[in-house]
């Protein structure tokens, strides 16, 4: 099995101080995984690095079939290559309704010219209406989406991952500020999507990755601790000793 | 679109753990929230659109009426030059709106762009003017005067009065209306774009952009008030209110056809804009105001979105200054003072960014009260120990109305509006209204 993304040898240092050292990573094109670690572990930065907005001292980043480099790209580029993230606080379009939100991340495409002369599709309304339907968003189409709950921004997001069709999803603490039920919806979601397209899931969580049943990597201190499954990993000495036993 | 139809549904379709929320659409009715997403005519989705067009055409109408071109005296052809040149400031802070109210990019320089499209213009206007009055002058000469001497002419008489003869290369043109014409679409677009292409693709945003307009529009300023400019000094380009080969056609006639022209661009323009901005277009650059980081992520290329805003509404106010300064008359470089384009990003805040309407409303509500103030026909206040100004005190009203309105009514004049029709506002969980460059003008316009 080729691999979708494959990050190798990446260090990056703000002021002095080593977020991410060495760090290697390996991801399928229909594989999730699961990444944990403690706080300051480096696990945003490293999405942060995927996705363009941290450009890395050293090492490589290397995407899809081709191996194409992504440190040359723009987020944008990145982005449209086909890498679609969900940060760890919710960002909507607070000034914007929840349909506008989700046309804007509707597979499209970008340029200035093509926005001008886009209109909704047939194929294209449907494909909103599922997405709000599968989010149970559907009621509040026609609302801002700064007037949503926390909850449902965290749902808004999702929806938006999803109609950007990406082929690899980077996802930030999703289950945060959501409850129990919801949570299981989230998995759930999240399990479906992994059968087509590879997932990188950032959780604290221990039961809600354990629910996820993939492979786990731990991060420390900016590179891999253990990788694994989560059996595997949470008997693991070192870690227990860095991040478990802490908790 | 062409992508979206070969799209696969979800897979599975149906989530296997219970949905927070569901809609209650019943089997085989319209799916729920469909309404939301239902195609609406342009007029449904630009309520505004028919009553500025409905305003404007009945202004354009009565003004023709009363105007002196038809008999009746009512009002003058220097206020209906007034009342035409307020339409095209309409025009140029339409183009603000857009740049800063919907795309957040607050541009301290749009007003060059307007006054360079008004210098295109003017160079041809002087230009074959003088050449009409070359000619007439040498009509009474034995030996017909020959293209050189023709163009000697021309020369001695334009720039005589910076103490030159000679045709500075930028004039080659300007025998020519079609290529001048060109000239007040390209020289501000080629500009913008120039100035775009680099601030923006090393990410300027904020108040180093706002700052960085301002240098650009002293520097532009600074260089026409020198005397080898090209374009007379300090002495601007004047005469423009007379259209060549029309001198027998009277003033009250060509400020009718000059404002009508206006009301026409600013309709055209007004549609046009309305059009863009209620689509995906309009969409994707509210939410770079909002979120420039997030609107990359979601692949769009925000920079080349804000070249293409800040070209195309800089072409735009080249238009409205080749509209302008006909009515105008002159144009000299003070015209492009940074404090200008101040004035504009002050209008549109008053009347109500983010929106066209609010754009217009400050514009003709701001530059028509200034000319009261400014004009001296406001009564002077005598307080016994000093006597308030209107002349003076008017900048200091103005900078002082600004900052009220920054500061608690960020709406503006179309806020009112709002009131009117009683739409609530969205809880927006104290997350900021727009863009927070508020700031610098503030200060600036304090000045
Ligand atoms: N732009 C930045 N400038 C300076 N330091 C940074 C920057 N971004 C991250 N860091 C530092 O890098 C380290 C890793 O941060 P990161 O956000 O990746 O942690 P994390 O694993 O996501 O933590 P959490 O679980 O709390 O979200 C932290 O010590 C953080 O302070
Ligand atoms: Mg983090």
């Amino acid at each position: 099995m080729s691999a979708l993304l494959e990050v190798s040898g990446v260090s990056v240092t703000f002021d002095g101080f080593r977020a991410i050292n060495n760090l290697s990573f390996t991801i399928g094109p229909a594989e999730m995984r699961a990444v944990i670690g403690p706080n300051g572990a480096g696990k945003t930065t490293f999405m942060d690095i995927v996705t363009g907005k941290t450009k890395p001292d050293t090492g490589k980043v290397l995407w899809g079939e081709k191996s194409v480099s992504l440190l040359s790209l723009s987020e944008a580029q990145i982005a449209r290559a086909g890498i679609g993230r969900k940060f760890q606080r919710p960002t909507v379009f607070e000034d914007q309704s929840v349909a506008e939100n989700l046309v804007l991340a509707l597979k499209s495409p970008r340029g200035p010219l093509a926005a001008l002369r886009f209109a909704l599709s047939g194929p294209g309304r449907d494909r909103v209406l599922d997405l709000a339907r599968e989010v149970g968003l559907s009621d509040h189409l026609a609302r801002k989406a700064g007037e949503l709950s926390h909850g449902q921004k965290q749902w808004l997001e999702i929806a938006m991952l999803l109609a950007q069709e990406p082929r690899l999803l980077l996802v930030d603490e999703p289950a945060a500020g959501m409850t129990g039920v919801e949570r299981e919806h989230t998995t759930a979601m999240l399990v479906e999507m992994a059968r087509t397209r590879a997932v990188v899931v950032v959780e604290h969580d221990m039961d809600f990755v354990r629910r996820l049943n993939c492979k786990v990597t731990v991060l420390h201190e900016g590179s891999v601790l253990a990788e694994g499954s989560l059996d595997h990993v949470t008997s693991d000495p070192t870690v227990i000793d860095v991040y478990l036993g802490r908790g | 679109m062409t992508a979206l139809s070969s799209v696969d549904k979800y897979p599975g379709g149906e989530p296997s753990g219970p949905p927070p929320v569901r809609g209650s659409g019943g089997e085989g009715a319209e799916p729920p929230g469909s309404a939301a997403l239902a195609p609406r005519s342009f007029l449904a989705r630009n309520p505004s659109v028919f009553w500025f067009l409905a305003i404007l055409i009945g202004f354009t109408a009565l003004v023709t009426v009363l105007s002196p071109a038809l008999g009746a005296e009512v009002i003058s052809t220097s206020f209906i030059k007034t009342l035409g040149k307020t339409l095209c400031l309409c025009l140029v802070a339409l183009a603000m709106d857009v740049v800063w109210g919907y795309t957040g990019i607050l541009s301290l320089g749009h007003m060059a762009f307007f006054a360079l499209g008004g210098y295109m213009i003017g160079q041809w206007l002087m230009y074959a003017r003088t050449e009409e009055i070359v000619l007439t002058s040498l009509a009474g000469t034995p030996i017909p005067p020959t293209a050189a001497e023709v163009a000697q002419g021309v020369a001695t008489q334009i720039f005589g009065v910076v103490g030159s003869s000679e045709m500075p290369a930028i004039w080659s043109f300007a025998h020519s209306l079609p290529a001048q014409l060109a000239l007040v679409v390209l020289v501000p677009g080629l500009l913008a774009f120039l100035f775009g292409w680099l601030a923006f693709r090393s990410r300027v945003t904020g108040v180093y952009l706002s700052i960085l307009t301002q240098a650009m529009t002293l520097a532009l300023s600074l260089y026409l008030f020198q005397n080898d400019s090209g374009l007379r000094g300090n002495n601007g380009l004047s005469g423009l209110q007379n259209l060549p080969g029309a001198a027998q056609i009277g003033q009250d006639r060509l400020s009718l056809w000059f404002f009508w022209a206006s009301a026409a661009a600013l309709a055209l323009t007004y549609l046009l804009l309305a059009w863009a901005l209620s689509g995906k277009f309009g969409s994707v650059l509210r939410a770079i105001r909002d979120d420039e980081a997030r609107v990359r992520f979601l692949g769009y290329p925000v920079e080349a979105y804000k070249i293409f805003v800040f070209t195309g509404t800089a072409v735009l106010c080249g238009l409205a200054g080749a509209l302008y300064y006909p009515q105008a008359g002159i144009i000299n470089p003070a015209e492009l003072a940074p404090i200008a384009s101040i004035y504009l990003a002050v209008w549109v805040a008053i009347g109500g960014r983010g929106r066209l309407y609010g754009a217009v409303l400050g514009a003709v509500f701001v530059s028509l009260l200034s000319s009261w103030f400014t004009g001296g026909r406001a009564p002077s206040i005598p307080l016994g120990f000093y006597t308030v100004n209107w002349v003076d005190w008017w900048q200091v009203l103005l900078g002082l109305a600004f900052v009220l309105v920054t500061l608690f009514a960020p709406k503006g004049l179309g806020g009112l509006v709002d009131m009117a029709q009683k739409i609530r506002t969205p809880d927006r969980k104290g997350a900021p209204l727009g863009p927070d460059d508020g700031a610098l003008q503030e200060r600036e316009a304090q000045e």
